[in-house]
């Protein structure tokens, strides 16, 4: 019943999007009023797409499964809250979110963008509703959440266990809220180069809907790193798997974006570069569920291999992109002014050095993640690209990078004189001192590490002085950038003081080295709803004093039947100290994994930071000259 | 001078657009083809290829060993090159396990760019299925068998490549090596 009601429910709001075209097209003439049956018809469809949503929550918390999905991915045995989060957890449900998302967005926009011109609303709606007409025959030709079976099966097949986990389970709509809320601006920008209405003003309505994506997207990609820290069980955060990557491509064009639209809203500069970077998000974060979910790659988020589907996604994304070519080089008018004004000391001038790194890293990701299958097409051969590639390519700009983000928040706009710069000198002079120092501790002799470690504390004691200084006004941005210079460092020092111990051991046994002792003093086990759990009790003993008592697990899940290995974490300020076991095929051992990882949490609490500091520029009214 | 801004915009259009609809028209080319590729991973032809002459150090210690003395005839070997970093490794590595319950098979293992850290840690966490590994940490023994990259599985016997798997091995590729080795 719910799945009847969920699968109707898409074609009304189909409807609604045919009568909105219908209306604004019509509305379109009328030069002054906006109409407000389109508001209301928008509203209309987000009800819809809404009931259609807890349609397909009904089916799989009432395990319906004569709906084919619910019996994909979901069983009797699941615990209420994987079963609801089960609904995204697949390729169906989860393209039902992006729906979700896509006229929740449009619908926010509509009513709090009354103050803006009648026509560029109205454009921002048909192109949005283009897109929400585009997904929505996706979703029903090729992927309609509601498929029936006949007869209906008593057991469904069970959700992966490695996605049931709650982490995970906030992990998508927070990712795409993010994700695809950036739509929004890809419509609006549309509509305002068509328009003409790219101006200050424009720039300053934009900016909220850039952060808001912004900020989730940084969120949903940090609790995605997070699980895949604990749940994947190798210890690291970041894996270069092309799915972190089509996350971590929308994300620095969002960047870049957002530091644009401040250039846009106050100079009237780098029109050219807002037009092309919202384009870009967009399409990079469809361009992204084109790569996983064609089953093009390989990846932990290919959720089925499926080319029709594939073909649908890539002729509408290439309809999209071919759109905004169109409007980009025949609509939008460029201000010949741009050259004349850039001075070469200036805010103006740090924010396109800026730009230009992040399309660097932009670039080396792209490249990373799309060239194996360039590669194939044109030669049938294959490559594997690993972390090597990206570390290489990447970590030596970082440099230049961190530097330019410590002094250029310190210019003025247009054109200006380093002022103080003493203290930015002193400030140079400590951070090069106390990374040398650090590297001939840490008896790592690359030059490029000491120059690595300075740039980052660099950046690190300039935004922490700036917090102490009372005239200082732009606070949003100086904890972003505070944030991602203790971002860099965590990384750093993670990957510099990370120590392993990997050995096999039986119940009974005890390792020693010079430095500890870890006992292996029992296992027990323990049935739970949907899985069993064989427990491990390790002590860890460092100078015969007692450190930590840690216990990873084996899951055995009943549905499907597969065995995951949960880590034990302790995490405190400076270190987290991570134990995961494995069986050893046929034998009584168990493979024991500890590692120390300094600086762990901060990973984490950086990332918060930055995004944290970036939402506040939401709340800044008055901003600095 | 709003005119000459036109124009040289318009000279700009001229290239620029063309330009654009090109290459993305190429990339619409490439991934529609690439849609339409099997993402199993095809064996190249250089089969019956004789194998390369090589002299290689022994992961774990400092003996080095030559070609001729690794491959020995009337033998099948199972060339892996592998790397700890290398995530579709870990996807294949059950495969190898099972592969090495077959007495008929003998796998070498050729540990490509890795850390012997790393890489020692990767054999202990998922276990060993070598008979044999060489280290080429500059990589440069993996060109001279022709690889592109890691993973990349050769099947050699009496000197001679009968069989090479780019990309992670799957159980179809599985069961064709059990049954060349029979």
């Amino acid at each position: 019943m719910a799945s009847l009601i969920g699968f109707y429910s898409l074609f009304f709001s189909l409807g609604c999007s045919i009568l909105i075209l219908f209306f604004s097209f019509k509305n379109l003439q009328d030069t002054i009023n906006f109409d407000n049956k389109l508001l209301s018809l928008t509203f209309l469809q987000l009800l819809f797409i809404i009931l259609s949503f807890f349609g397909l929550i009904i089916s799989f918390v009432n395990s319906d499964f004569s709906n084919s999905t619910v019996f994909n991915h979901s069983h009797t045995t699941k615990p209420l809250f994987y079963k609801i989060s089960g609904t995204w957890g697949n390729h169906e449900g989860s393209l039902l979110l992006w729906l979700l998302v896509l006229t929740l967005f449009l619908f926010l926009f509509l009513i709090s963008s009354k103050k803006q011109p009648k026509k560029y609303r109205v454009l921002t709606l048909l192109f949005q509703q283009i897109i929400i007409i585009g997904f929505l025959i996706f979703l029903i030709q090729t992927s309609n959440p509601f498929a029936q079976i006949y007869p209906v099966p008593s057991e469904g097949l069970g959700l992966n266990p490695i996605l049931q986990d709650p982490a995970l389970a906030i992990h998508p709509p927070i990712l795409y809220l993010g994700y695809v809320g950036s739509s929004i601006i890809f419509s609006s920008v549309l509509a305002a180069s068509s328009t003409n209405y790219i101006s200050k003003e424009w720039a300053k309505h934009i900016k909220q809907w850039v952060l808001i994506s912004w900020f989730f997207l940084s969120l949903g990609i940090l609790l995605g790193s997070i699980w895949a820290y604990y749940e994947l069980g190798w210890g690291g955060f970041w894996f270069w798997d092309p799915v972190e990557n089509v996350s971590l491509m929308p994300w620095l064009a969002l960047t870049t974006l957002f530091h644009c639209v401040l250039v846009l809203e106050k100079k009237l500069l780098l029109t050219s570069w807002v037009v092309v970077l919202s384009i870009a998000t967009f399409t990079l974060s469809m361009c992204g569920t084109f790569l996983v979910r064609s089953g093009i790659l390989n990846s932990v988020h290919t959720f089925a291999d499926d080319p029709d589907r594939g073909l649908y996604i890539l002729i509408f994304l290439f309809t999209l992109i071919f759109l905004s070519l169109f409007i980009f080089f025949f609509l939008h008018k460029t201000d010949g002014q741009n050259n004349n004004t850039f001075f070469w000391l200036s805010k103006e001038t740090s924010i396109l050095i800026n730009n230009w790194f992040m399309m660097y890293f932009l670039a080396v990701v792209l490249i990373g993640t799309i060239y194996p299958i360039f590669l194939d097409v044109l030669t049938s051969q294959k490559i594997s690209v690993g972390p090597p590639f990206y570390h290489k390519l990447i970590i030596p700009f970082l440099i230049p990078f961190l530097l330019a983000m410590a002094i250029g928040p310190k210019l003025n706009w247009i054109k200006s004189n380093l002022q103080n710069k003493s203290h930015l000198l002193l400030l140079f002079a400590i951070s090069l001192i106390l990374s040398f120092l650090i590297i001939r501790i840490l008896e790592i002799s690359f030059l490029v590490n000491t120059i690595l470690f300075t740039s980052a504390f660099y950046l690190f004691f300039i935004t922490l002085r700036d917090f102490f200084i009372k005239e200082f006004k732009n606070l949003a941005q100086n904890i972003a950038h505070f944030g991602f210079s203790l971002l860099i460092l965590s990384i750093l020092f993670n990957n510099f003081l990370s120590t392993e111990v990997i050995t096999n051991l039986k119940v009974g046994e005890t390792y020693k080295s010079d430095e500890l002792s870890i006992n292996f003093e029992r296992i027990e086990k323990i049935k739970k709803q949907n899985f069993e759990a064989i427990i491990g009790k390790f002590n860890v003993k460092s100078d015969n004093e007692l450190v930590d008592i840690l216990k990873p697990e084996l899951r055995i899940y009943n549905q499907p039947n597969i065995v995951t290995s949960e880590a034990d974490i302790k995490t405190d300020l400076l270190s987290d100290k991570f134990m995961t076991m494995n069986l050893v095929q046929n034998q009584e051992y168990f493979n024991i994994r500890y590692q120390i990882k300094p600086f762990m949490i901060w990973i984490w609490f950086s990332v918060i930071i930055i995004s944290f500091g970036g939402l506040l520029s939401f709340f800044k009214k008055k901003y600095e000259k | 001078m709003g005119c000459s801004a036109f124009s040289k915009k318009n000279m700009k259009n001229k290239i620029l657009l063309p330009f654009a609809i090109v290459s993305f028209l190429f990339i619409f080319f490439i991934l529609y083809v690439g849609l339409n590729r099997s993402n199993i991973y095809i064996p190249e032809t250089v089969i019956n290829e004789k194998i390369p002459t090589f002299k290689v150090k022994v992961f774990n210690s400092e003996k080095e060993l030559s070609s001729i003395e690794i491959f020995k005839n009337d033998i099948y070997y199972l060339l892996n090159i592998w790397a700890s970093w290398c995530i579709p490794c870990r996807d294949e590595h059950p495969y190898l396990m099972e592969l090495k319950k077959n007495k008929k098979l003998k796998i070498v293992g050729l540990n490509y760019k890795d850390k012997v850290k790393n890489a020692n840690n990767f054999l202990n966490e998922l276990n060993n299925p070598y008979t044999l590994i060489l280290s080429d940490t500059d990589g440069t023994i993996a060109i001279e068998w022709g690889a592109y990259g890691v993973p990349e599985t050769f099947l050699v016997y009496n000197g001679k490549i009968i069989k090479k798997i780019i990309g992670p091995m799957n159980n179809n590729l599985f069961k064709e090596i059990e049954s060349a080795v029979k």
